[in-house]
């Protein structure tokens, strides 16, 4: 017999460490994307708002409402991916890693037709997509950071054709970070309380909730970039100009 | 109280296949099976063992959700055969299969002890103690908080039956991932104030992607549990205990 009292130290922490880092960065991320289409839909509120949010993240207020420092997009950027990438790296270990292990898994999901074996397939799947298709995007962003704003966020949806992309992404997202917020509070049990069953059923109503609001948001916000986007066609690459900014006062931004 | 509808008769679809047998296939039968009041897929699993068929091969011992004996997947579910009453399926039919992630034996018959031996011996499940063999028999046991045996009563009421082994298809993926049935051992020794292993001896046995690291937190163990264990919140505290333990 193995004597369990003795045998102590030998085994890795890594097992730890990925375990954490993976809900960590998922945590981040999730609150990131969050973050991201709030600021996204400033679109909804109109051009001018969209615009000023942008300039406040590239910190046109230092320089008069001109150029701004577009590089800081680039470093949000730089550390999102960095974040996106090993959260990636560590989520691949859950996978099925064969055709049987898929095939499996499959055959449970369609005999249990249990919700939250369902969710975690879709997690997967989703997340599967966003190696790909968030990979572009970010990149797009970290190498043109001065390409946000209501015309040049637009554009890239109709002229440079990202609204395919964009359109499965926002899909991606929203499904993988609600379905990943609620696993992360069932798996560490922050708020399981006195009647963790009775606070799982809130925590996944929580989370379908979110996940409509955050669809509905996204796809309105979606449809009113498209929408300035086929306006805006015609003159594709001409940046936007708020009412009393002069191009000059504008230059190396968001100028005519 | 539960009443059968009246002149109901049922439909059970049952997988039948004997491996020992040379040339027998996998396949479902079809049995009927007149509704009585207050049946259990068990009752009616007798009945037609005695009076239509009696090479069908399913597992009981106690007929009262103690042994565990008599999981299997009815309608899908991973379940206790003697604990489900056939008037909760509306339509009348049910599907049985034995329960996936253990050898078959035989129809709805397969072998939970290979698993379970196996399980108890890569926990331990039992009491460790170094000073045990120095103490004397006729020395009294260490007094217990009563709210402490209670809460490990609670833990202990596992049964084994290996529903959550079927219903969690992290296990059914990985064959080497110890599976609910074994983190509810853990979190039943982990608890007992007479078991001195520690954390760090606890990591040794779970801190790794086939222990508590490799649970996706698909909660099919929580939902399918028959006797409603806390499968949720026992893995979610050695997890959180497995990451506190420092090198």
């Amino acid at each position: 017999m193995k004597n369990l009292l003795e045998d102590i130290g030998s085994r890795s922490r890594w097992p730890a460490r990925l375990d954490v880092t993976q809900s960590v960065t998922g945590l981040a991320l999730a609150l990131f994307m969050w973050v991201h289409l709030v600021l996204v839909s400033s679109i909804l509120l109109g051009k001018d708002a969209m615009y000023y949010v942008t300039g406040f993240f590239e910190l046109k207020f230092l320089t008069g409402w001109t150029h701004g420092y577009p590089i800081i997009v680039s470093i949000i950027g730089i550390i999102v991916f960095a974040i996106f990438i090993i959260h990636a790296g560590i989520a691949l270990r859950k996978f099925p890693i064969s055709w049987r292990q898929h095939r499996i898994y499959r055959d449970q999901m369609s005999m249990m037709k249990h919700s939250d074996t369902n969710l975690w397939y879709w997690q997967a799947v989703t997340g599967f997509v966003m190696f790909f298709l968030g990979s572009v995007h970010v990149y797009v962003m970290i190498s043109h950071p001065d390409q946000i704003g209501p015309y040049a966020s637009a554009d890239r949806f109709v002229s440079e054709n990202f609204w395919p992309l964009y359109l499965v992404l926002l899909f991606s997202v929203e499904l993988h970070g609600t379905i990943g917020m609620y696993r992360l509070a069932v798996k560490w049990g922050p708020f399981d309380g006195k009647d963790p069953r009775k606070n799982r059923k809130r925590l996944k109503r929580l989370k379908t909730t979110l996940t409509f609001a955050f669809l509905i948001i996204g796809i309105i916000t979606f449809a009113t970039y498209v929408k300035i986007g086929i306006d805006h066609r015609g003159s594709a690459g001409e940046r936007y100009a708020p009412p009393g900014h002069s191009s000059a006062m504008l230059e190396g931004g968001e100028v005519e | 109280m539960i009443q059968a509808k009246d002149g109901r008769t049922l439909k059970f679809h049952i997988f039948r296949y004997n491996p020992q047998l040379e040339g027998d296939e996998p396949k479902m039968v079809t049995y009927e099976v007149k509704e009585a009041p207050g049946m259990t897929v068990f009752i009616a699993l007798n009945e037609i063992r005695e009076q239509q068929d009696r090479s069908l091969q399913y597992d009981f011992v106690c007929r009262a959700g103690i042994c565990g004996s008599c999981g299997m997947i009815i309608n899908g579910k991973p379940d206790l055969a003697c604990r489900t009453l056939t008037s909760k399926f509306k339509n009348g039919e049910i599907t049985l299969l034995p329960l996936p992630g253990f050898d078959l034996i035989g129809d709805l018959s397969v072998n939970t002890g290979t698993f379970n031996r196996a399980m108890s011996e890569r926990v331990g499940t039992w009491i460790h103690d170094e000073q045990a063999a120095e103490k004397s028999l006729d020395e009294l046991e260490e007094r217990m908080d009563p709210d402490l045996a209670d809460e490990i009563y609670e833990l202990d009421r596992c049964i084994e039956c290996g529903c959550c082994i079927a219903a969690c298809a992290t296990k059914r993926m990985r064959d080497d991932f110890l599976g609910a049935m074994g983190f509810m051992k853990v979190a039943r020794f982990h608890m007992d104030s007479r078991d001195k292993r520690s954390d760090a001896a606890w990591y040794e046995i779970i801190g790794n992607d086939e222990g508590v690291f490799g649970c996706m937190t698909l909660l099919g163990c929580e939902d399918n549990c028959p006797k409603d264990l806390p499968h949720q919140t026992k893995i979610a505290f050695l997890r959180r205990k497995m990451v506190g333990v420092k090198v």
